[in-house]
C-alpha cells in the first residue's frame, strides 16, 4: 500500500548530516574564510577606505576635510561649524553649552541629558533666565525669552541662535555698539539661513557669522 | 456503457445504494443525533469533570491553565495568610474574591472540554451498548456453507480472534468485524450508522465486510473474523468519539506552543513589574499581580483550545463521518482540489429516460407505447423513469395488466430487458445487444439507428434501443430511449460556492472523453478526468499534490485504497472494503459522496473558531490593562487615574472587574467553541476582512464594556 | 500636542522621498544578491574572486541554515576577538596621534560586543578614548561588516521564505563579499565625499587650535569623520565619531546632510521589502508590509513631533528669580520673529524640533542609534516613542537587515494567530507555518522583553543600578529601561544621562547586545531553514492575502497588541506617569 503522506507532513526528514565532518574540513569552511575575509576587510573597508577618502577630500576640498577653519589676520579663529563661547556685550551670544569643564569645549561634544521633570532642569534654565535677565536688562521684562536661549543644545557645540534669540540681543549690542537698533537688525537679516528645500529644519542665523559682521559694520 | 449494469440487479436495489441523495431527511435516526448542546445529562457529568480536571497532571498539560491554577492557588495562600496577618484585614474580602474568581476560571475551562468530551462520551455509551453479549457461534475451521443445524461452539466474543469462522443468523448480533465467507443477510447496521433502514450484505465483491455490533434481521451469513478485540471498527469508534486517547493536531501543537511562549512573556511582563514598582515606592500586592497576570495571559483560548478541537472532531461525528486523525480534520480545511466520482455524487446515481427517438419512420407514440410497455414490470430506477416519461410526456396510458406478461429481467449477458407477451416480445437494452437480438429475428438495421445512438453517446446520455416481434408483422428496431445522466440540482451553486472557496473540483468517471465533457461542463466542475482508472487517478492526485494542492476523494472499492492513501483527505465508504476504509483516514458512515463537500466545511469551521477565539483573546488584552494598571499604581500616583479610561470604581473593583470578565468569557463563549464559527462560502480576503471585524476589533471593544458592566454592578451589589 | 505645518511637511516629504527610493534601491539588491549584473562588474568583479581564492570560499557551494549561521557566528567571534586586541593594546599601536590609553577591560568587552552586533552603544567619549587606529581598524571594520552581516541574514532568511526547491540559503561569505564591494562601498565613497563637500572633516590631524574673537582658546577636534559618519548611518550602525553623534556640527553640519543621512538609515530597509516582494515574485507582498511599517513610521513620527513641539509645560512656570513676570517663550514663530519653540533642551538649532524629532524616529524605527538630540532631554511622551521603536524589534523599515527578520517574524505571527480565520492552516507565500516556524518565530518574539525587562528589573533594584541614574524619578526608570532596550535591540541610541561606562553596565549591556543579535538571528535563522525547500501552495481565493492594506492592517494590530503591550505595564511607570506628572506640575 502506498505510503500515507499528508500535507503537512510534507516537511522532509532532516537531511541527513555529513558523517563525522573532519576537523579540516570545519576549518575550510568556516575558519579559514573567517580569518582571511576579517583580514581583507579590514585591509579593505579599515585602511584603503578612509585613506582613499581622505586623500580624495584634502584635494578636491581642503577647508571642509579640515574643519571649515574661518582665519582672521592668518590666524585661524573659529570653525565656522563650531560655536564658541561668547561672554562680551558687543557681541551676539550663543545658547548654553552644558560641555565640561568649559562651554563649548570643541574636544568634548555633549549635552546636559537633564530630563524633562528633572528638578536640575528647572534650576539650570532659572540660572539661564537670571543669566539672559542680566545680560539684557534693556528687554523689557514682559518679552517673553526664545526657548532656545535658555536651553542646552545637543552638542554643546551649537552654532546658532533662533532669528528671535538674535532679535532679542538686539537693544545690547546697538547699545554696546553704538549702532541702531535697526541697522542690528539689517544684519541679522541679512545672515538668517533658510530651511534646506524650504522644509527641513529651521530658519537660524548663525553667531560667528553675525559678530563678524557686526565688526566689519564698525571696521573692524 | 457498464455504468447502468450494477444498478440493474435482480431485487430491489439495497438501501446503501437506493436515492444516494436526500435519505437524511427521510430515514430516522438515533437519538444521539439529536443530543442538544446543552443535555442536562452532560451538563451534569461535565460539571463533576470539570472538578475531577483540576488534577494539576491533567492541568500541565495545557500551559496558560496550568498557569492560572498556580495562580488561584498562590492567592489562596494569600488568603490564609490575610486572615493571619493583622496588616492585610482589610484586604481579605478582596483577595477571597480575586481568589474564587481564579478558581472559576480553571473551573470554566475544565468545564468547557469536559462538554466537549460529554457529547462524545454520551455518544460512546450508545455504542457501547451495541457490544454484543450474547455468544457467538464459532465454527470448525474451514466451513464455507451452511447446513441447518450445523454443529457450532458458543464462545464470547472477546474470545474471537482473527480467523476464526462464525456463524451468524437472523435475529443475532455480529460479534466482531468481519468479512462475510457465505451466505446473503440483510442487517441492520443502526447501531453504526443511526440509519434504521436494514442493509444488503452478502459474500463476495465490494458489500462483503460486515461490523460488529450490527444485526443480522433475515437469512444467515458465514463471517471470517477480521479484527482482534479491542481492535474492532466499533472499538475504534468509541475511542475516537469519546476522545479518550485524542492526539493534538499539528496546528493546535503550534499553537499550543505560541500560547505557552505569550504566557512566559505576560509572566515575564508581571514578575518585572514589581522591581519596577519598589523603585517607584509602590510595590504591588502578590494577588493584584497574579490577577493581572491571569487576565493578560491568553486565558480564553487557551481554556477553550481543547474544547473546540473535540467540538470539531464531534461535528464531524454528527455527519456521521469518523475521522481517524485530528490531521485529518485539518486537511480537511486545507483542501484545494476535490476528486468526486461523478455517479452518485455530481450525477444521480441512476439515468434518467429524457427522450424517445423513434427511427425508421416509426411514430413517436409506437416507440412510446413499446418502450413503457417494456419497463411496466422494470423496477429499476431507469425502468421507472421510462414509464414515467412514457406517461407524462408522451401520453401513453399505461396498459392493463392481463397477468399474461412475462418480464425478462436484465442480465449480465443478455445486456437487455424486456416482456413478452403473447404474440408479441418487446426488448429494450444496450444497442449492439438489441441488434443482435433483432437481426437475429430477421429485423434490417434502419439507416438512421447508428448516427441517433452516436448523438446520444456524443452528449454524454447513454442509448437503449427498443426492437419488437409481432406475431404476424415484420420483427423492427423501433428507436432508441435517451437516457441521460441527471446532475443533482444545486451542483452548480456548489460548485460556484466550492470555487470561491478556492476549491477546484475535479469530476473522476469511467465515461469517454466526450460524454465526461459533456456531464462536466453542464455540472459546472473545473476540469475532469475521463476513463478514470485506479492509475490515473493516482497520478491525477500526485500531479495535483507535487503543486502544492492538496487533494480530498472519496472511495469505496479496493482498487481505490492506493489513491485514498495517497489523497490528503480519503474518505471511504462506510460500505466499502476493508482496504479502502484502511487506506482513508475518514470513513463515511453514510456512504454519501456529497458528504466530502460537507467534510471540508467542518474542517474550515474548526480552524475558523481556532483562529476566532484566539484573535479574540489576544485582543482582549487591551481593556485589560486600561483596567488593571491605573487601578495597581493609583495609590502612588493619583494622575494614572487618567488611563483609568473605563472610569472603574475602586482600584479593587477595577482587578476584580477584570478577573470576572476573563472567566466569564470562557462560559460564555463554549456555545461558540462547540458549535463552531459559521462559514461562509465566500472569498478569503472577505472572510478575514468580517472576522477581523468581529473577533479582532469587536475582542478590543467589547471587554471594555463588559468590564464596566461588571464594575457597575459590584458597584450596585456593593460588593467591591 | 502640537503641531506645525511645516513639522508634518518634513515627515511627509521624507517619506516621499523614502517611496521614490525604495524600487531602485531594491531592484539594485537584487542584482547584488541574486548575482545579476551590477555596474562595477567590470572593476569589482576580480577583486571579489581573488577574494574568494584566497579565503578559500567556493562561489557556488550553498550552505543549509546552520552552515549559514555558524559561518555568521565564526565570522563574527573573530572580529569582536580582533577588535578586543586592539583596544587593549592600542598604547602600543601606531596612530594614536591624541596618546589614548588602553581600554579597560570591561569597556573594552562592551565596545568590542557593541561593534560587532551593529549596536554601536557607545559607553566612551569618542574623542578622549579611542585612537585612529582604534576607530578605522576596529570600529570602521566593524561598522562594515556588522551591517554586511545584517543584510545577508535578512536575505538568507527572505531565501527560506521564497525558495521553491531546496534546503539551502545561500553561501554567507559570497553574500558577505558581494555586499561589501557592490553595495556599501561604492555608496559610501560618494557619500563620505558628499559630507566632506558639506563641512564634515576628514583629516588625521588631531585637532586644530583656535583663538576666538573674544580671545577663548578653542580646541577644535577632527578626524577622519566623513568616511565613518556614512557608513555609521547606512549601516545603521549609529557609533559617533564624537560624543555628541549626529549633534555634532562635524558630523551633521547642516538640514541637507541631516536629510541624506536619516534617507541613509531607511535605505537599505526599504529597499530590502521591495526585495523581498520582488524575489518572492509578487512586488505586492513587499509593498504591504511597506504599508503596515509605513503607518507605524508616520504614526511614531508624528507623536513625537507633537509631544516635543508642545514643549515642557513646567518651564512656563520657571521664572527669573528677581522678577516673576519674565517667562520662556516656547510658542512657534513662522515669519517675523522666527523660532521653533517647542522643547529644545538637548536640540540643535539647525534642526529644530521637526528634524531632531524625525530623526529620532528614524534612527530608533531602525537599528541605527545615531542621534542628533538628546532623547533624555525628550519630553516623557516624546522619548517614550524611539523606546517603543526599539522594543518592537525596529523593524519600522530597520535596519540593515535585523529589522526586516524581525518584521518576518511579526508577519508570519500575524499570519499564524489571524490566519486560520480564512479556514485554512496558516500559510506565508504558500508555505506552511507549522509547529517549528512558530517555535521559532516565538522564541524570536521572547528575546526581545526577556532581555529588556530581565536585565531592567535585575538593574533597577540592584543599588549601583540606580545609582547610575541622573534624573530620578519615574525619568530614571526610563532611563535604565532605554538603556537595556537599546543595548538588546542593537540600536546604540541612549537616554544618555545614565552613567553607564561601570563594570555593571559594561558587563550586563555586552550580555544584552548578544542576547539581542545572537538570540533573536538564530531563531529566525532557524525559522528560514525551516521554510526552506517547503512546498508552495499556489495562492486562490481561498487563500489567506497576503497583499493589500487589510493584510497591512493585520501585521499593525500583531505588532501593537502582541509587541507593545507588553511593556506597558513597564512604560506605565516610566514615561506615561512621568507625563502625566509633568502635567500637575511636579518635578523630582
Amino acid at each position: 500500500m502506498a505510503s500515507v503522506t499528508t500535507a503537512p507532513a510534507a516537511e522532509a526528514a532532516p537531511a541527513p548530516e555529513p558523517r563525522a565532518e573532519t576537523i579540516l574540513h570545519m576549518v575550510g569552511r568556516f575558519i579559514r574564510p573567517a580569518i582571511a575575509l576579517t583580514f581583507l576587510l579590514t585591509v579593505v573597508a579599515g585602511i584603503l577606505y578612509p585613506l582613499t577618502i581622505t586623500g580624495i577630500a584634502q584635494a578636491i576640498f581642503p577647508s571642509q576635510a579640515n574643519g571649515s577653519l574661518v582665519y582672521k589676520n592668518g590666524q585661524p579663529i573659529a570653525s565656522s561649524l563650531i560655536g564658541q563661547y561668547w561672554t562680551q556685550p558687543q557681541y551676539f551670544h550663543g545658547r548654553p553649552s552644558a560641555t565640561s569643564p568649559t562651554p563649548y569645549n570643541a574636544s568634548n561634544s555633549g549635552g546636559s541629558n537633564l530630563g524633562p521633570t528633572n528638578s536640575a532642569l528647572q534650576a539650570e534654565i532659572q540660572a539661564n533666565i537670571d543669566q539672559v535677565r542680566k545680560e539684557n536688562p534693556d528687554v523689557p521684562d514682559t518679552t517673553k525669552i526664545p526657548i532656545d536661549l535658555v536651553t542646552s543644545s545637543a552638542s554643546g557645540l551649537d552654532p546658532d541662535i533662533s532669528v528671535a534669540g538674535a532679535y532679542y540681543q538686539v537693544p545690547r549690542i546697538a547699545k554696546a555698539r553704538g549702532m541702531t537698533a535697526a541697522q542690528v537688525e539689517d544684519i541679522i537679516n541679512a545672515h538668517i539661513q533658510g530651511r534646506f528645500m524650504g522644509i527641513f529644519g529651521e530658519d537660524v542665523v548663525n553667531v560667528l557669522e553675525l559678530n563678524m559682521a557686526l565688526d566689519k559694520a564698525q571696521g573692524k | 456503457m457498464n455504468q447502468s449494469m450494477n444498478v440493474q440487479v435482480p431485487q430491489a436495489a439495497p438501501p446503501s445504494q437506493q436515492g444516494r441523495i436526500g435519505r437524511r431527511q427521510t430515514t430516522v435516526r438515533q437519538p444521539r443525533q439529536n443530543l442538544s448542546l446543552f443535555e442536562p445529562k452532560i451538563l451534569g457529568r461535565a460539571v463533576i469533570d470539570a472538578f475531577k480536571k483540576l488534577d494539576p497532571r491533567v492541568q500541565a498539560r495545557n500551559p496558560v491553565m496550568f498557569v492560572v491554577e498556580v495562580g488561584s492557588a498562590v492567592t489562596t495562600i494569600e488568603w490564609v495568610r490575610s486572615l493571619i496577618d493583622p496588616h492585610l484585614q482589610g484586604q481579605q474580602g478582596f483577595v477571597l474574591a480575586v481568589t474564587l474568581w481564579l478558581w472559576f476560571t480553571v473551573l470554566f475551562a475544565n468545564f468547557a472540554e469536559a462538554m466537549a468530551e460529554g457529547r462524545g462520551k454520551a455518544q460512546a455509551d450508545t455504542l457501547r451498548r451495541a457490544r454484543t453479549e450474547t455468544p457467538a457461534k464459532r465454527l470448525a475451521p474451514g466451513t464455507t456453507d451452511y447446513a441447518p443445524g450445523m454443529p457450532f461452539e458458543s464462545v464470547g466474543a472477546p474470545q474471537l480472534r482473527k480467523g476464526d469462522l462464525v456463524l451468524v443468523e437472523a435475529g443475532d448480533a455480529i460479534p466482531s468485524d468481519g468479512e462475510i465467507v457465505a451466505g446473503v443477510a440483510s442487517v441492520d447496521e443502526s447501531a453504526i450508522t443511526g440509519e434504521s433502514a436494514p442493509v444488503i450484505r452478502e459474500s463476495g465483491g465490494d458489500r462483503s465486510a460486515v461490523t460488529g455490533g450490527t444485526k443480522v434481521l433475515s437469512d444467515w451469513i458465514i463471517v471470517r473474523i477480521t479484527s482482534n478485540p479491542g481492535e474492532t471498527f466499533l472499538d475504534r469508534m468509541i475511542a475516537l468519539v469519546e476522545g479518550a486517547n485524542r492526539q493534538k493536531t499539528p496546528n493546535e501543537i503550534a499553537l499550543n506552543i505560541l500560547l505557552a511562549v505569550l504566557t512566559i512573556i505576560f509572566l515575564l511582563a508581571v514578575v518585572t513589574l514589581e522591581p519596577f514598582a519598589i523603585y517607584s515606592g509602590n510595590p504591588v500586592s502578590i494577588t493584584a499581580l497574579v490577577a493581572l497576570l491571569v487576565c493578560l495571559i491568553p486565558t480564553t483560548i487557551g481554556g477553550l483550545l481543547s474544547a473546540i478541537g473535540i467540538a470539531g472532531m464531534d461535528r464531524l461525528v454528527q455527519r456521521n463521518v469518523l475521522a481517524m486523525s485530528g490531521r485529518a480534520v485539518e486537511a480537511a480545511g486545507d483542501v484545494d482540489v476535490l476528486l468526486l466520482d461523478k455517479t452518485g455524487t455530481i450525477t444521480l446515481g441512476n439515468r434518467m429516460a429524457h427522450e424517445f427517438i423513434p427511427v425508421n419512420g416509426t411514430t413517436i407514440d409506437e416507440l412510446a407505447e413499446a418502450a413503457m410497455l417494456s419497463s411496466m414490470p422494470d423496477e429499476t430506477p431507469e425502468g421507472r423513469s421510462i414509464v414515467v416519461l412514457a406517461r407524462d410526456t408522451y401520453h401513453q396510458n399505461e396498459p392493463h395488466d392481463n397477468g399474461a406478461v412475462t418480464f425478462i429481467p436484465f442480465s449480465a449477458t443478455t445486456r437487455m430487458s424486456g416482456v413478452d407477451l403473447p404474440g408479441r416480445e418487446v426488448r429494450k437494452g444496450a444497442s449492439d445487444a438489441v441488434l443482435a437480438w433483432a437481426t437475429a429475428r430477421k429485423a434490417s438495421t434502419p439507416a438512421d439507428l447508428q448516427p441517433t445512438v452516436e448523438r446520444i453517446a456524443r452528449a454524454g446520455g447513454t442509448p437503449l434501443v427498443v426492437a419488437e416481434t409481432r406475431s404476424g408483422a415484420k420483427p423492427r428496431i423501433l428507436g432508441v430511449i435517451y437516457l441521460k445522466d441527471i446532475v443533482k440540482t444545486g451542483m452548480r451553486e456548489r460548485f460556484d460556492q466550492l470555487r470561491k472557496m478556492g476549491i477546484r473540483t475535479v469530476m473522476i468517471t469511467g465515461d469517454n472523453p466526450l460524454t465526461a465533457k459533456a456531464i462536466a461542463d453542464e455540472a459546472g466542475v473545473d476540469d475532469f478526468l475521463a476513463q478514470a482508472t485506479p492509475e490515473t487517478k493516482m497520478k491525477l492526485i500526485r500531479e495535483q499534490q507535487a503543486g502544492g494542492r492538496l487533494v480530498a476523494m472519496t472511495g469505496d472499492g479496493t482498487n481505490d485504497a492506493p489513491a485514498l492513501a495517497q489523497a490528503d483527505v480519503g474518505v471511504a465508504m462506510n460500505t466499502g472494503t476493508q482496504a479502502a476504509k484502511e487506506a482513508g483516514n475518514m470513513v463515511d458512515l453514510d456512504s454519501n459522496p456529497t458528504k466530502l463537500i460537507e467534510i471540508v466545511e467542518v474542517g474550515k469551521q474548526l480552524l475558523i473558531t481556532r483562529g476566532a477565539l484566539t484573535t479574540f483573546s489576544i485582543a482582549n488584552d487591551v481593556a485589560k490593562y486600561f483596567a488593571i494598571i491605573p487601578a495597581v499604581f493609583v495609590a502612588t500616583f493619583p494622575q494614572l487615574q487618567a488611563l483609568n479610561v473605563m472610569q472603574l470604581r475602586t482600584p479593587h473593583s477595577a482587578i476584580l472587574s477584570a478577573v470576572i470578565f476573563n472567566a466569564l468569557i470562557i462560559i460564555a463563549l463554549i456555545p461558540l467553541a462547540l458549535r463552531g464559527v459559521k462559514y461562509r462560502a465566500v472569498g478569503a480576503g472577505r472572510l478575514l476582512r468580517d472576522n477581523l471585524l468581529i473577533y479582532g476589533v469587536g475582542g478590543i471593544i467589547l471587554p471594555f464594556v463588559g468590564i464596566k458592566i461588571i464594575d457597575v454592578i459590584l458597584a450596585a451589589l456593593h460588593l467591591a | 500636542m502640537t503641531f506645525t505645518f511645516n513639522g508634518l511637511a518634513q515627515i511627509a516629504v521624507f517619506f516621499l522621498i523614502l517611496l521614490l527610493l525604495t524600487k531602485p534601491v531594491g531592484l539594485y539588491l537584487v542584482a547584488v544578491f541574486e548575482k545579476k549584473n551590477t555596474w562595477f562588474e567590470p572593476v569589482l568583479r576580480p577583486v571579489e574572486k581573488a577574494f574568494y581564492w584566497i579565503s578559500g570560499v567556493k562561489e557556488d557551494e550553498e550552505q543549509d541554515w546552520k552552515a549559514y549561521t555558524v559561518s555568521m557566528l565564526v565570522f563574527t567571534v573573530a572580529g569582536l576577538l580582533l577588535l578586543y586586541a586592539i583596544e587593549r593594546l592600542q598604547d602600543k599601536l601606531p596612530l594614536n596621534p591624541m596618546h589614548q590609553s588602553a581600554v579597560d577591560p570591561a569597556l573594552a568587552w562592551n565596545t568590542a560586543v557593541s561593534f560587532s552586533t551593529n549596536t554601536n552603544w557607545q559607553n566612551y567619549s569618542g574623542e578622549t578614548t579611542m585612537s585612529y587606529l582604534t576607530q578605522m581598524m576596529g570600529l570602521a571594520f566593524h561598522n562594515f561588516t556588522s551591517a554586511a552581516v545584517g543584510i545577508v541574514l535578512a536575505v538568507a532568511v527572505i531565501r527560506g521564505f521564497v525558495r521553491r526547491s531546496g534546503k539551502s540559503l545561500g553561501n554567507f561569505w559570497v553574500d558577505l563579499t558581494r555586499c561589501m564591494l557592490y553595495l556599501l562601498l561604492p555608496i559610501c565613497i560618494v557619500g563620505a565625499l558628499f559630507l566632506v563637500w558639506q563641512g564634515v572633516p576628514e583629516t588625521f590631524n588631531g585637532s586644530a587650535v583656535v583663538t576666538s574673537l573674544e580671545g577663548f582658546k578653542q580646541t577644535i577636534a577632527l578626524g577622519p569623520v566623513a568616511s565613518q559618519e556614512v557608513i555609521k548611518m547606512l549601516g545603521t550602525n549609529g557609533g559617533g565619531f564624537f560624543n555628541a553623534n549626529s549633534a555634532h556640527p562635524f558630523e551633521n553640519p547642516t538640514n541637507f546632510t541631516n536629510l541624506v543621512e536619516m534617507l541613509w538609515i531607511f535605505t537599505f530597509g526599504a529597499g530590502l521589502l521591495y526585495f523581498f516582494g520582488k524575489v518572492a515574485g509578487n512586488t505586492k507582498i513587499g509593498w504591504a508590509l511597506f504599508g503596515a511599517v509605513s503607518f507605524l513610521f508616520l504614526a511614531a513620527a508624528v507623536i513625537c513631533f507633537g509631544a516635543e513641539q508642545n514643549g515642557n509645560p513646567l518651564l512656563n512656570t520657571v521664572h527669573a528669580t528677581k522678577d516673576a513676570v519674565v517667562s520662556v517663550d516656547q510658542t512657534y514663530h513662522e515669519y517675523a520673529l522666527a523660532q521653533p519653540g517647542g522643547n529644545m533642551e538637548g536640540k540643535e538649532m539647525r534642526f529644530g524640533i521637526g528634524s531632531s524629532t524625525l530623526f529620532a524616529t528614524v534612527t530608533t524605527d531602525a537599528s541605527c542609534g545615531a542621534v542628533n538630540s538628546w532623547h533624555d532631554s525628550y519630553t516623557p511622551i516624546g522619548g517614550m516613542i524611539p523606546m517603543l521603536n526599539i522594543a518592537l524589534g525596529e523593524i519600522v523599515f530597520g535596519g540593515v537587515g535585523s529589522g526586516h527578520y524581525g518584521l518576518l517574524m511579526f508577519a508570519v505571527l500575524a499570519v499564524f494567530i489571524a490566519g486560520l480565520m480564512v479556514g485554512r492552516t496558516p500559510e506565508y507565500l504558500g508555505k506552511k507555518i507549522e509547529q517549528q516556524e512558530v517555535k521559532m518565530a516565538s522564541l524570536g518574539l521572547l528575546i526581545l522583553p526577556l532581555s529588556i525587562l530581565g536585565f531592567s528589573a535585575f538593574a533597577i533594584v540592584y543599588p549601583h543600578g540606580v545609582s547610575q541614574i541622573s534624573n530620578p524619578g519615574p525619568h530614571g526608570l526610563s532611563e535604565i529601561l532605554y538603556a537595556y532596550t537599546s543595548m538588546t535591540g542593537n540600536n546604540g541610541s541612549a537616554f544618555a544621562g545614565l552613567s553607564a561606562n561601570t563594570p555593571f553596565y559594561n558587563w550586563t549591556g555586552g550580555f544584552a547586545m548578544l542576547i539581542g543579535r545572537f538570540g533573536f538571528v538564530i531563531p529566525i535563522m532557524a525559522l528560514g531553514g525551516a521554510l526552506a525547500g517547503k512546498r508552495i501552495a499556489p495562492a486562490g481565493p481561498g487563500t489567506l492575502p497576503t497583499t493589500g492594506v487589510l493584510f497591512s492592517a493585520l501585521v499593525v494590530g500583531v505588532i501593537l497588541i502582541v509587541g507593545a503591550l507588553t511593556f506597558f505595564p513597564a512604560y506605565a511607570l516610566g514615561p506615561i506617569v512621568e507625563h502625566l506628572l509633568m502635567l500637575a506640575g511636579k518635578t523630582f
